[in-house]
C-alpha cells in the first residue's frame, strides 16, 4: 500500500495540476503537488529504512497487463534495497525541487503546467525504478524521456529550447532503439520479460551463441550491449551525449532534478538492475566500463572551458555518470550506486545553487559576466562551496570528508582493482578527478570571487568592460539604457534555500553515514538480492585492499586541481587568457565540445533532412500530391480533348457510326472467323 | 458467265458505301444527307430482293416491300423538318448545323 | 444468257455511277435527277431478279413520289448557288479510306468464297412458279403478312401527319373556320331584336350580348369566320 501511495501520489498530483491547473490556479497547483511529492519523500525514507536496515523486500502487484500468448506482464512494483535507494534519491530530489520551483518560476505565467510536467516525470521515473518487469521499466523510460521533453521545451516560445528538447528526445530514441532491441532478444530467449524469469534464466544462456549477419556473436554480451545502448542514451555518455548539454536550456529546477539527480541515472540503475546478467557477460561490461571511462575523461576535458555556468555542471553530471558505469563495468553496482546517491545530493545542489545565482543575476547565466558575488549573495556562495566540496572530493584519506570524497575515492580504488591494462582506467579517472576539481573550482571562483564584470554586463550591452566596474549603481543607470536589471544581485528567498540547506545536508554527511552499508562492511546484508555478485567478482573485496597509495591519489589529485584553478582565477587572472591563445586548436576543440554537434550534423542531420526534403517535395509533392492532381487535371485535359468529339456536326456522329462499324466487321473477319454459314 | 448473288451483292454493298461516304463528305447541303440513306436503303433492297431470288423465296420481297413504305415516310418526315429548320434559320448547309455542340 | 449479263452489268454500272454522282454533284437538283436514274436502274436489277411488282413500285412510289418530293424541297428551299462553289472537305481522305475499307469488308465477306445459300428447307414463302409475281405477292401479304401491312399503313399515316403537323404554320390575317365556334352559337348571342330608329343607326357594340361575344373573341385571338354573315343576319333581323 505504501509503496503503491509513493508512486502514486506523484501522479495524482501530476493529473490535477494538468488537467485542472488552468481552472484552479497557480499557487493551488504548486502547493498540491509539492504536497503530494513531499508525503511521497517522507513515505520513501520510511520504506528505505524498512528495507534496508530491516529487510523487507517485497512484491506488489498492482494491475494486470498483457496476457497474451507467452506474454504475461502485470503491473507490479518490486520492492528491494536497490528500489528503496532510488526512491529515496527520487522523492527528495524531487520534492525538494518542488520546493524550489515555487520561488524560482514565480514570474512565469504557467506554473501549473511546470509542476504538473515535474510530477508527472517524478511518476515515471518512479514506475521506471520500481518495475519488475521490462516492459515497465521501459514505460517508465519513455516517461521521463516525454517529461524530459516537454521540460526541456518549458518555454516553448523559444526556438532554441524547442530544438533542444527535440534533441533530447531523438538522442534518447536512438539509445531507446537498442534497448527495445535489448528487451526483444531477451523475450525472444526466456520467453518472458519479468526480472525474476530472467535473473533465474540467465546462468543458461551463458556462452550460447546466435548467427547475426554471418557472425557468431556470444548472446548474453549482445543483449547487455543493446541494453547499454539505452542506458548510453539515457545517461548521456559518450556518442550519444549531444543532447545533454542543451537540455540547459530548460529552466534551472528542471536540470537540476532531471538532468543531474534522476533521469540520467537511470541508466546507471538499469545497469545495476541487470547485474546479473552483467556479471555473466564479460565482455559488455568491459565495454560499459571503457565506455565510462571515455565519458568522464571527454566530459571533463569540455567542461574545463565551458563559459555558461550550467553547461560546466551539465558537463559535470556527464562526467560524474562515466564514473557511475566505469564502477558497473568492474563489478562493483554498490560503489556506482552509492555515488549515484551521493552524486544526486550535491549536484542537484549546484544546480539549484547555480539556479540561485542566475536568479540573482536575473537571468544572466554566463560565468564572464559574473565575479565578486560572494559579497551579495553569501548564502549561495556557501552552499555552492559546500556543493563544491563535496563533487571534488574533499575529506581526509582514511578519516572521512564529504560525500563525494567517499563515493569518487572508491570508484577509483575500484578502478584501481580491477586491473585493467596498464591500468588505464584508472589513470584516466585520476586524471579526469583533477579536471574535476579545476573547473569546479573554475566555476567557484569566476562566479563568486575576482572582480565583478556584470556592472556592464547582464548580457544585454555590446560592450562588456571586465574589470573597471567597482560602482555599478552609477554606470548602471547610464549604461542601461533599456532600464532593467540596474540592481544589485540579491538573494533568494527563503523558498528556495530551504532545498538548498536540505541539500547541503545530504551533501556533506551522505558519505559518513551510508558508506558501511553501501561499500563497507554492510554492505552485503544492505543490498541483499537486489545486485547479484558472479562468482568471480570479487571487487569489492579487492577495492578494500589496494596499496595505500591509491586512496591518497584522487586527493591529491583534487588538491592540484584546486591550486591550478587559484593560480589560473585569483593569482594571475591573464592566465586563462593567455593559456588559451596560447593553445587556440586545443582550446577550440574543447570549447566546441570536441566538435561532435558539428560531426553528428553533418553525418545524421543533414542527410535526415536532405531524406525528409526528398521525400515531402519528391515523394508527397510530386508523387502523392502529383498523382491526386494529375489524376484530377489528367481527367480535366482528356474530358476537354474529348469534348472536341462532340462538335455538333451530324456528319462527325456518322462518321465515328462508320469507323464504328468497320471496327466491329474488322473484328468479325479478322478475328471470329466470319460470320457462320459462309464456307 | 453467270450471274450469282454474289455480284448483286457486291452492286449493294457498292451502293451502300456510297450512301455511306455520302453522310459525311458533304457539308453544303442537307438534302444530300437523305438522298444517301435512300441510296443505302435501295442497296438494303436490293440485297433483299437478291437473296429472295436465289433462295427461292418470297420473304425477301415482302421485307422489301416494307422497307420500300418506310423509307417513303422517312423520306417524307424528313424534307419536313429541313422545310421547318430552313424556316428557323435560314441555311441548310450542313457546316452551320451544330447547335449540339458541346 | 449474255443479254442477262450485259444487262446486269449495264444497269450495275449506271446505278453505281450515278450513286455518286449523286452525292458528289454541286447543284442539289441535278443530285436528285442523278438520284432517280439510280432508282430507274435498280428497278432494272429488279427486273432482272423477277420482281417486276417491286420494280414498278420502285418507280412510281420512289421515283414518283419521293424523289419528286426531294425535288419539290431542293427547289423551294432557297439554296445559294455560290457556296455550293466551295472546295473538298479537309477529311475526304479519311473518309474515303474508312469507306474503301467497309467496302472491302463487305465484298470479302462473300467474294472469295463459294457462297452455299441452301440455308435449310424452311422458307417463309416459296416462289411460286406458275403465277406471276404480283399475285404471289399479294397472295402471301395479304394473309401471312397482312398484320404488317396494316402496320405499315399506320406508318404512313403517322408520316403523313406528322410530316403536315410539322410543317404547318399559322399566319396572321388568313380567316378559317372555328367549328367549335360555329357550333357554339346559341340564338340569345346570334341575334337580338333591336328598336331602329328612322334615320339611320349605327349598330355599336350596344347590344349586350353580342358585346361580349365580340369581346371573348378578341381574347382568344383568332377571328371566327362567320362573324360577318352573322353581323350581317342580325341586323337585318332586327331592321
Amino acid at each position: 500500500m505504501i509503496y503503491a501511495a509513493i508512486v502514486f501520489l506523484p501522479l495524482i498530483g501530476a493529473l490535477v495540476a494538468g488537467l485542472f491547473g488552468r481552472g484552479i490556479g497557480d499557487r493551488p497547483s504548486e502547493i498540491i503537488t509539492t504536497a503530494c511529492l513531499v508525503a511521497a519523500a517522507v513515505l520513501s525514507w520510511v520504506v528505505f529504512v524498512d528495507v534496508g536496515f530491516a529487510h523487507t523486500t517485497t512484491k506488489v502487484t498492482l494491475l494486470r497487463w498483457i496476457s497474451s500468448g507467452e506474454l504475461d506482464v502485470a503491473w507490479s512494483l518490486r520492492i528491494d534495497t536497490l528500489t528503496a535507494v532510488m526512491l529515496v534519491v527520487v522523492t527528495t530530489v524531487s520534492s525538494l525541487v518542488h520546493i524550489y520551483s515555487i520561488g524560482y518560476m514565480e514570474e512565469d505565467d504557467a506554473r501549473w503546467r511546470f509542476f504538473a510536467y515535474l510530477s508527472l516525470f517524478t511518476f515515471a521515473m518512479l514506475m521506471l525504478v520500481t518495475a519488475d518487469n521490462l516492459l515497465q521499466l521501459f514505460f517508465g523510460w519513455e516517461g521521463v524521456g516525454l517529461a524530459s521533453y516537454l521540460l526541456i521545451g518549458f518555454w516553448w516560445k523559444k526556438p532554441s529550447a524547442n530544438a533542444a528538447a527535440i534533441k533530447a528526445f531523438v538522442v534518447n530514441r536512438v539509445g531507446d532503439f537498442g534497448f527495445a532491441l535489448g528487451i526483444f532478444g531477451l523475450f525472444a530467449l526466456t520467453g518472458s520479460i519479468g526480472f525474476d524469469k530472467i535473473f533465474a534464466d540467465a546462468p543458461s544462456l551463458v556462452g550460447k551463441t546466435m548467427d547475426l549477419a554471418g557472425f557468431k556473436v556470444d548472446i548474453l554480451n549482445a543483449l547487455c550491449l543493446l541494453l547499454f545502448v539505452g542506458a548510453m542514451g539515457k545517461s548521456a555518455q559518450f556518442l550519444l551525449h549531444t543532447w545533454l548539454p542543451d537540455a540547459m536550456e530548460g529552466p534551472t529546477p528542471v536540470s537540476a532534478l532531471i538532468h543531474a539527480a534522476t533521469m540520467v541515472t537511470a541508466g546507471v540503475f538499469l545497469v545495476a538492475r541487470m547485474s546479473p546478467l552483467y556479471e555473466l557477460a564479460p565482455t559488455a561490461s568491459l565495454v560499459v566500463m571503457y565506455t565510462g571511462m571515455v565519458t568522464a575523461f571527454f566530459a571533463a576535458t569540455v567542461g574545463l572551458v565551458q563559459n555558461d555556468i550550467k553547461r560546466v555542471i551539465a558537463y559535470s553530471t556527464c562526467s560524474q555518470l562515466g564514473y557511475m558505469f566505469a564502477a558497473c563495468g568492474a563489478g562493483a553496482y554498490g560503489v556506482a550506486i552509492f555515488h549515484l546517491f551521493t552524486h544526486a545530493f550535491f549536484k542537484a545542489l549546484l544546480f539549484l545553487g547555480a539556479g540561485s545565482v542566475i536568479h540573482a543575476m536575473h537571468h544572466e547565466q554566463d560565468m564572464r559576466n559574473m565575479g565578486g558575488l560572494r559579497k551579495h549573495i553569501p548564502i549561495t556562495w556557501a552552499m555552492m562551496l559546500i556543493g563544491t566540496l563535496a563533487l571534488t572530493g574533499v575529506g581526509i584519506p582514511f578519516v572521512g570528508g564529504f560525500a563525494g570524497f567517499h563515493s569518487k575515492e572508491a570508484i577509483i580504488e575500484v578502478a584501481y582493482a580491477a586491473h585493467t591494462p596498464n591500468n588505464i582506467v584508472f589513470w584516466m579517472l585520476l586524471l579526469t578527478a583533477f579536471m574535476t576539481s579545476f573547473y569546479s573550482w573554475r566555476l567557484m571562483f569566476m562566479t563568486f570571487h575576482q572582480q565583478p564584470r556584470w556592472a556592464a554586463g547582464h548580457g544585454h550591452d555590446d560592450h562588456a568592460h571586465a574589470k573597471d566596474a567597482q560602482h555599478h549603481d552609477a554606470h548602471g543607470d547610464t549604461h542601461h539604457v533599456h532600464g532593467d536589471h540596474a540592481h544589485t544581485p540579491h538573494e533568494s528567498p527563503l523558498v528556495m534555500l530551504i532545498p538548498l540547506y536540505a541539500l547541503a545536508l545530504g551533501a556533506v554527511v551522505a558519505g559518513i553515514v551510508f558508506y558501511p552499508h553501501f561499500i563497507g562492511y554492510h554492505y552485503k546484508v544492505f543490498w541483499g538480492a537486489s545486485i547479484f555478485e558472479g562468482a568471480n567478482n570479487h571487487i569489492m573485496h579487492a577495492m578494500h585492499e589496494v596499496p595505500k597509495w591509491v586512496p591518497v591519489a584522487p586527493f591529491a589529485a583534487m588538491l592540484s586541481g584546486l591550486a591550478l584553478a587559484y593560480v589560473y582565477y585569483i593569482a594571475v587572472p591573464s592566465l586563462p587568457d593567455a593559456t588559451a591563445r596560447a593553445f587556440r586548436p586545443i582550446y577550440l576543440f574543447f570549447l566546441n565540445k570536441w566538435y561532435f554537434d558539428e560531426l553528428y550534423d553533418l553525418i545524421f542531420v543533414r542527410p535526415a533532412m536532405w531524406i525528409g526534403r526528398a521525400l515531402w517535395k519528391g515523394g508527397d509533392g510530386a508523387v502523392i500530391d502529383g498523382t491526386i492532381n494529375g489524376t484530377a487535371s489528367g481527367v480535366m485535359a482528356g474530358t476537354n480533348r474529348i469534348v472536341k468529339l462532340q462538335t455538333g456536326f451530324v456528319y462527325h456522329y456518322a462518321f465515328s457510326m462508320l469507323i464504328g462499324v468497320a471496327a466491329i466487321l474488322s473484328y468479325v473477319i479478322a478475328v471470329a472467323g466470319g460470320f457462320g454459314g459462309v464456307k | 458467265m453467270t450471274i450469282g448473288i454474289a455480284h448483286y451483292l457486291v452492286v449493294a454493298a457498292c451502293l451502300f458505301t456510297v450512301g455511306i461516304l455520302g453522310i459525311f463528305l458533304n457539308r453544303k447541303n442537307v438534302i444530300v444527307i437523305l438522298m444517301s440513306i435512300e441510296l443505302m436503303l435501295l442497296a438494303v433492297n436490293i440485297n433483299l430482293v437478291a437473296f429472295s431470288y436465289y433462295l427461292g423465296d418470297l420473304t425477301g420481297q415482302a421485307f422489301a416491300l416494307f422497307i420500300l413504305t418506310v423509307a417513303a415516310a422517312e423520306a417524307a418526315i424528313g424534307l419536313a423538318i429541313i422545310v421547318v429548320y430552313f424556316r428557323n434559320r435560314g441555311s441548310i448547309a450542313v457546316e452551320d448545323i451544330n447547335l449540339m455542340k458541346g | 444468257m449474255t443479254l442477262t449479263v450485259f444487262f446486269f452489268y449495264l444497269f450495275a454500272i449506271l446505278a453505281v455511277v450515278s450513286a455518286v454522282m449523286v452525292i458528289t454533284v454541286r447543284n442539289p437538283v441535278h443530285a436528285v435527277l442523278f438520284l432517280i436514274l439510280t432508282f430507274f436502274n435498280a428497278a432494272g436489277l429488279f427486273i432482272l431478279l423477277g420482281a417486276e411488282f417491286l420494280a414498278m413500285l420502285l418507280v412510281i412510289v420512289y421515283v414518283g413520289a419521293v424523289a419528286v418530293l426531294f425535288l419539290f424541297v431542293t427547289m423551294m428551299l432557297d439554296v445559294d448557288f455560290d457556296e455550293l462553289k466551295a472546295g473538298f472537305i479537309k477529311n475526304a481522305p479519311a473518309g474515303l479510306l474508312v469507306g474503301g475499307i467497309v467496302l472491302a469488308e463487305l465484298v470479302l465477306l462473300f467474294a472469295g468464297r463459294s457462297f452455299d445459300i441452301n440455308l435449310g428447307k424452311t422458307l417463309g414463302a416459296a416462289t411460286p412458279t406458275d403465277i406471276d409475281n404480283t399475285r404471289a405477292l399479294g397472295q402471301f401479304i395479304y394473309t401471312k403478312y397482312a398484320y404488317l401491312f396494316q402496320a405499315s399503313g399506320l406508318i404512313l399515316l403517322v408520316a403523313m401527319i406528322g410530316a403536315i403537323v410539322l410543317t404547318h404554320r399559322v399566319r396572321d390575317g388568313v380567316r378559317r373556320q372555328s367549328i367549335s365556334a360555329q357550333n357554339a352559337r346559341r340564338p340569345e348571342t346570334a341575334m337580338a331584336v333591336i328598336k331602329v330608329p328612322s334615320g339611320g343607326y349605327d349598330i355599336p357594340a350596344k347590344i349586350p350580348a353580342e358585346a361580349k361575344l365580340r369581346a371573348s373573341e378578341a381574347q382568344s385571338g383568332h377571328s371566327p369566320a362567320g362573324k360577318s354573315p352573322s353581323d350581317k343576319t342580325s341586323a337585318e333581323a332586327a331592321e
